[in-house]
């Protein structure tokens, strides 16, 4: 005989872990649950592309123009080390 | 697979000063993303705490994630100095928000196919810095640290002189926070209204 299977998460609660979903961060017993919501929910899965996107914009910052007055003085402090 | 070059120049003034100058624009970058106020001051800081430990840099190669981690200590030591302690603030209804819910409710781009990247495609970088400066601190540097500086949770935790288990709550909200911080800040700033591009 087979266990029953347990029912399936419902949208607020697969919400609140998508970001850690995407990061890996869930457990494994979480990760099973996300999955089986993803394949039954286009929302969630639409977010769970979203949050991807996010994700890229964020990492996408690492080299954002900075001030070149601010860097002129850092770069004088720097010669007067 | 061939190892990655391991070098050790000699720990000179003028070999700092020259990985200083190339660092500076980085180091300054994630300084204005961890403060509003005082982002040369904290670069400074950090140059003058690495220029005396120079000498404990091991290798060349990670002469730049050694810089950053002094700035994110010297950042972390001038918090604590502000506030005593570190108090988990509480972000009005961000633990339940969720912007690709509220992007498709209230659809600000009624013509659009592609709403959500419309959406994120009115944030230039300095908006998203914005957006990050209304964060808390607490939740703010986790963030900026994981999501833009590449650095583990468990480094974060290192660097921040949290348990992990803090860290990762403290992410999980900034997360949240910072979704609901880009919608507030595109409605106070109008960015939905104008319908600009970067």
């Amino acid at each position: 005989m087979t266990e029953p299977s347990a029912p399936v998460i419902p949208c607020d609660q697969a919400v609140r872990q998508l970001w850690e979903y995407v990061e890996r961060a869930v457990n494994p017993v979480d990760h099973a649950r996300i999955e089986d919501h993803l394949a039954i929910c286009r929302q969630c899965c639409g977010e769970v592309e979203f949050i991807k996107h996010l994700r890229q914009l964020l990492a996408s910052q690492t080299s954002d123009d900075v001030p070149p007055e601010a860097l002129r003085h850092l770069d004088r402090f720097v010669e007067e080390l | 697979m061939a190892d990655a070059p391991v070098t050790r120049t000699a720990r000179t003034k003028d070999a700092f000063q020259a990985l200083a100058r190339a660092q500076l624009p980085r180091l300054l970058a994630l300084a204005r993303r961890l403060t509003r106020d005082g982002a040369e001051d904290l670069v400074q800081e950090a140059l003058l705490r690495g220029y005396l430990a120079y000498g404990t840099l091991d290798v060349d190669e990670a002469a730049g994630g050694w810089l950053r981690v002094i700035l994110v200590n010297v950042h972390r030591d001038r918090e604590r100095k502000r506030a005593r302690t570190a108090e988990e603030v509480p972000v009005a209804d961000a633990e339940d928000f969720s912007l690709y819910r509220t992007l498709v409710d209230e659809d600000p781009f009624p013509y659009s196919d592609t709403l959500h990247l419309d959406f994120l495609h009115t944030f230039t970088r300095e908006d998203v810095r914005q957006v990050l400066l209304r964060l808390p601190e607490i939740y703010r540097t986790p963030l900026v640290l994981c999501h833009m500086e590449g650095f583990s949770t468990k480094e974060v935790a290192e660097m921040c002189g949290a348990p992990l288990g803090t860290v990762l709550a403290r992410l999980h909200r900034g997360r949240k926070a910072f979704e609901r911080e880009m919608w507030d800040y595109a409605g106070d700033m109008d960015l939905l209204k104008q319908g600009r591009t970067p």
